[in-house]
């Protein structure tokens, strides 16, 4: 049997079993007991490169059980190895459920504890046609050959599953892969690309380092010095990402508005704007993630957040909406965007460098923090191929800088336009498990992006 | 029984590795059992009650000069079978693109044992026990009404770990950790400050719950309620470049970003160039780089009782112990593992390390700490003219190179005269990592050293979190550009 066709069989008997051990967990539940049930797992491949030549290679069969007991407004979980094996899962889960039936009487009550309710119930399972794992380094390092290629390739399946007492259910698993890597010149300058999906297409692979080879051609020049300053600068699509990515941290999150954690506590407020450009908002329609949540809740397909620069929502989850007296909407415990999009803007592709006109051109940003966050600074730095452009020409690579600059500013009042058609960046994480998902958003132009050092 | 239970789960893997069936230069397993209790109370009320617990191996497999690695939950000898051989398949596929021709000498035979010190246990205090410890904890950080949230969380973390391997290595580890935290957030308006017990869930040991309940608990919980609220009156850092003097709770930042990262050996080498990054310090530099002031002694050592990542060998088995990484300013060996020695020529210390047993082991920080001189905190300041005193990280970022970087802290102080005078809020600082160790003019004492940890570095593809220590003394910095928050 082919390893695809072992995982499939895999899945199959992991998703049996889950229905089996949601089923008889059901039936040891007494009358004043409530229960959730979540799965994760994976199987995952893992090639990783450094110079064009495999560093480390594996393969990883994980899974994990949380059982939560919730009764008289008390609650408790336990989080167990799972391997869709009855016989094995079984006595882990009796295990748990004894435990926390010790644990739970003793807890303090939790005026916030949401019961789950409803009867959601769904089932998305999205097949790919991955590269076989024996295939991996004989099929991606020839299109690199004597290139300093380095990155990392991920692929296989990641599972997520839901069941509780109210009688919702929620199975989700894909097949996909990421390759996330760079190509670097001999002084250190580089070009940074993903390449993701459920079906291996070589030809689009070829095309992708095709593209990302002319890049790395731009870069041959020394890199210029940039003294700190203000300059006009494009954001491309996977720099402004990092930006939005912030908001998941201490932003979007109603939670951290009510408890003076949020940076746009002051966008709530009517303190400062955001530009009438920005429009943000979480869309599932891609189906990258699954709709449902750590509670089984299953959020609305789209959710305007910030539509023409104001607060339209913040994330919501029933824990938070409980506290506060809001409604929810679908969010997860950590009220963290799941599948962000921002709306395109009207700046054509072909006009970002003639509107840059000089300054400079962002292909990445990297390890970005808030330096003051309740007025929303944002601190970090310029990554991979970023340029110094003159008169709408790319003249020279440039040594990193350091920005450290207000969101308010950069998309607000210095955002000058983004551009028309946006770019998937996929989320390549892998830190417990494989992220699923990615980011659909367009570069900005914005005027006296502040750099520091 | 605990250790009879070990020593049952030792025999059966030494067993299960002898059942293998397959071909290889060499073979081990690794097996990891985490059990991680979580307690946390926010404004009094509880947020998060439980226990995960993680169990699995991986097995690794040399062939032909290549090391593949196949990961699983399923700990029966067929589990463990199936693993091997997706890792002889993995390392077949690949061997003729091996970055390096490992043999089985970077997975040297080993035997032997390491256990955490602690006194009072982990399973000491009942779940009821600690949610009360953490509400009361609540209660006292709430000095005011301008005290808008309150939070304290206690995490318990069992680990244990058994490496066995064909050429006979059998390693048992077992760690008692315990890692705290508690905050409060002050509000007036549009200005929101925090302080923390020495920053983001800085206090990270390796011991018990004595670790915990210390006399001075409670004072430090209502100082740290009281600071919260002072600092929304306090004076804005000012922007000027001037001394810095640096708390023990900052310094554990300082060295982790700008002088752990940078002298890993796989980042040198380019294994992170595509993630964490690469490094502004260059092969031929060891030996001969002058890093910082002759004040800058930093020492890699996994064996400081109760320092959060101490051990006896690292997740390839090789023995660890105390070594200087730098001296009186010189650069003399960088972190990296065998693999990572064998690859650079270059000395290194034992610290292929893995979050767990689903990653693979890569080079990391353990505990690494910056030695002790001979200033008291007097004398620390008694000479400065003008700086800032800075107390708890708040925010981080530096370059992939690690080399330009800007970091704020919770809690400052202007030094004027020699004397500690009026806080400041939102404290900054930012400067090139050379520059900055050169300008380390003064460090503090032993009465100044204080060791804190995080369970929080990430690195590596795919990524890992793992627990690292650092020890420092306060220390003086000249000529560093500091500012305040605000747009």
């Amino acid at each position: 049997m082919s390893l695809a066709a072992q995982q499939t069989k895999q899945q199959t008997q992991l998703e049996q079993t889950f229905n089996q051990l949601a089923e008889a967990l059901l039936t040891e539940l007494r009358a004043d007991e409530q229960l959730k049930l979540t799965l994760q797992a994976e199987q995952s491949q893992f090639v990783r490169f450094n110079a064009a030549q495999v560093r480390q290679t594996g393969c990883i069969t994980d899974g994990s059980l949380t059982l939560t007991l919730m009764q008289n407004q008390r609650n408790a979980y336990r989080s167990f190895p799972c391997t869709g094996d009855w016989e094995t899962d079984w006595p882990q889960v009796q295990q748990a459920l004894a435990e926390l039936r010790q644990e739970v009487p003793e807890l303090p009550v939790d005026p916030y504890l949401v019961l789950p309710q409803g009867n959601a119930t769904s089932r998305d399972i999205q097949t790919g046609q991955l590269l076989a794992a024996d295939a991996v380094a004989a099929t991606l390092l020839p299109e690199v050959a004597g290139l300093d290629f380095t990155g990392i390739y991920a692929g296989g399946s990641v599972i997520r599953g839901y069941a509780d007492s109210a009688g919702q259910r929620h199975w989700f698993a894909t097949e996909s892969f990421a390759l996330d890597y760079s190509l670097f010149t001999s002084d250190n300058q580089a070009v940074k690309g993903t390449f993701a999906g459920n079906q291996w297409d070589h030809s689009a692979y070829s095309a992708k380092l095709a593209d990302s080879k002319l890049q790395l051609q731009r870069l041959a020049q020394s890199p210029k010095p940039v003294p700190r300053g203000q300059y006009r600068t494009y954001l491309a699509p996977s720099a402004l990402a990092e930006i939005i990515g912030m908001l998941s941290w201490g932003g979007i999150s109603e939670a951290a508005l009510q408890r003076g954690d949020s940076a746009l506590a002051v966008l709530q407020r009517g303190e400062k704007q955001l530009s009438p450009r920005f429009s943000l908002s979480e869309n599932f329609g891609h189906g990258l993630v699954p709709r449902f949540n750590e509670s089984g809740e299953v959020a609305p397909v789209e959710l305007s957040l910030i539509a023409a620069g104001q607060l339209k929502n913040t994330l919501v989850s029933s824990r938070t909406a409980k506290e506060y007296g809001k409604v929810a909407n679908g969010a997860s415990g950590g009220e963290y965007l799941r599948s962000p999009e921002v709306a395109p803007g009207q700046l054509p592709a072909d006009q970002i460098l003639a509107s840059l006109d000089t300054g400079l051109y962002l292909s990445n940003l990297h390890y970005l923090n808030w330096s003051d966050r309740p007025s929303g600074r944002i601190t970090g730095m310029t990554r991979y191929a970023c340029f110094w452009v003159e008169q709408g020409e790319l003249v020279a690579p440039i040594e990193n800088l350091r920005f450290d600059e207000s969101l308010y500013r950069c998309l607000g009042e210095a955002l000058i336009d983004l551009t028309e058609t946006q770019e998937f960046i996929p989320e390549v994480g892998s830190y417990s498990n494989r992220s699923l998902g990615g980011i659909w958003v367009p570069g900005a132009l914005i005027e006296g992006f502040t750099y520091t050092l | 029984m605990v250790a009879e239970l070990s020593n049952r789960l030792a025999d059966r893997l030494v067993d299960q590795l002898a059942a293998l069936k397959l071909a290889a230069d060499w073979v081990g397993i690794r097996m990891v059992k985490e059990t991680v209790g979580s307690r946390s109370i926010r404004d009094g009320q509880p947020q998060r009650n439980g226990k995960s617990t993680s169990q699995g191996a991986m097995v690794e497999v040399l062939v032909n000069g290549q090391i593949g690695y196949g990961a699983t939950n399923d700990l029966s000898t067929a589990g463990l079978q199936a693993a091997a051989e997706q890792a002889q398949q993995q390392a077949m596929a690949t061997s003729r693109w091996a970055v390096h021709a490992l043999t089985p000498a970077v997975r040297p035979k080993v035997v032997g044992q390491y256990a955490s010190p602690y006194v009072k246990p982990l399973d000491a205090l009942s779940p009821a026990e600690i949610n009360d410890l953490l509400v009361q904890l609540c209660q006292k950080l709430k000095v005011s009404d301008q005290i808008v949230q309150t939070t304290a969380m206690a995490v318990t973390n069992e680990t244990e770990s058994w490496f066995v391997s064909s050429n006979g290595s059998e390693v048992y580890q077992k760690f008692s950790l315990l890692e705290t935290h508690f905050a409060a957030t002050a509000q007036d308006g549009a200005i929101v400050q925090q302080r923390s017990h020495n920053g983001q869930l800085a206090h990270c040991y390796q011991g018990g719950w004595e670790l915990f309940l210390t006399p001075d608990l409670w004072q430090q919980a209502q100082q740290i309620g009281e600071q919260a609220v002072e600092l929304l009156t306090a004076t804005e850092c000012p922007s000027l470049t001037t001394s810095l003097l640096l708390a023990p709770d900052q310094m554990m930042l300082q060295i982790h970003e700008s002088v752990g990262h940078p002298l890993e050996l796989d980042r040198i080498l380019g294994d992170e160039r595509n993630y964490a990054g690469g490094s502004f310090v260059k092969p031929q530099d060891f030996g001969s780089l002058s890093y910082g002031s002759e004040l800058m002694n930093i020492t890699f050592n996994p064996s400081v009782p109760g320092e959060f990542a101490s051990y006896s060998f690292d997740d390839i088995g090789a023995a660890a112990s105390r070594e200087y990484l730098i001296q009186s300013g010189k650069l003399l060996r960088g972190l990296g593992s065998l693999e990572s020695q064998a690859r650079l020529e270059q000395p290194g210390v034992a610290c292929a390390r893995a979050c767990s047993w689903n990653r693979p082991p890569i080079d990391r920080m353990a505990n690494l700490n910056l030695e002790p001189g001979t200033a008291s905190f007097a004398e620390l300041i008694q000479d400065v003219e003008h700086g800032v005193y800075m107390e708890a990280n708040r925010s981080w970022s530096i370059d992939d190179q690690r080399y330009k970087f800007q970091f704020g802290c919770e809690y400052a102080k202007l030094i004027e005269n020699g004397k500690i005078t009026k806080t400041l809020r939102n404290p900054n600082y930012r400067a090139t990592t050379p520059e900055f160790w050169h300008q380390l003019v003064r460090v503090g004492d032993e009465s100044t050293w204080q060791m804190y940890g995080t369970p929080y570095c990430g690195k590596g593809e795919p990524n890992q979190a793992i627990r690292v220590g650092h020890g420092s003394p306060t220390c003086l910095f000249a000529n560093v550009e500091v500012f305040g928050g605000g747009e």
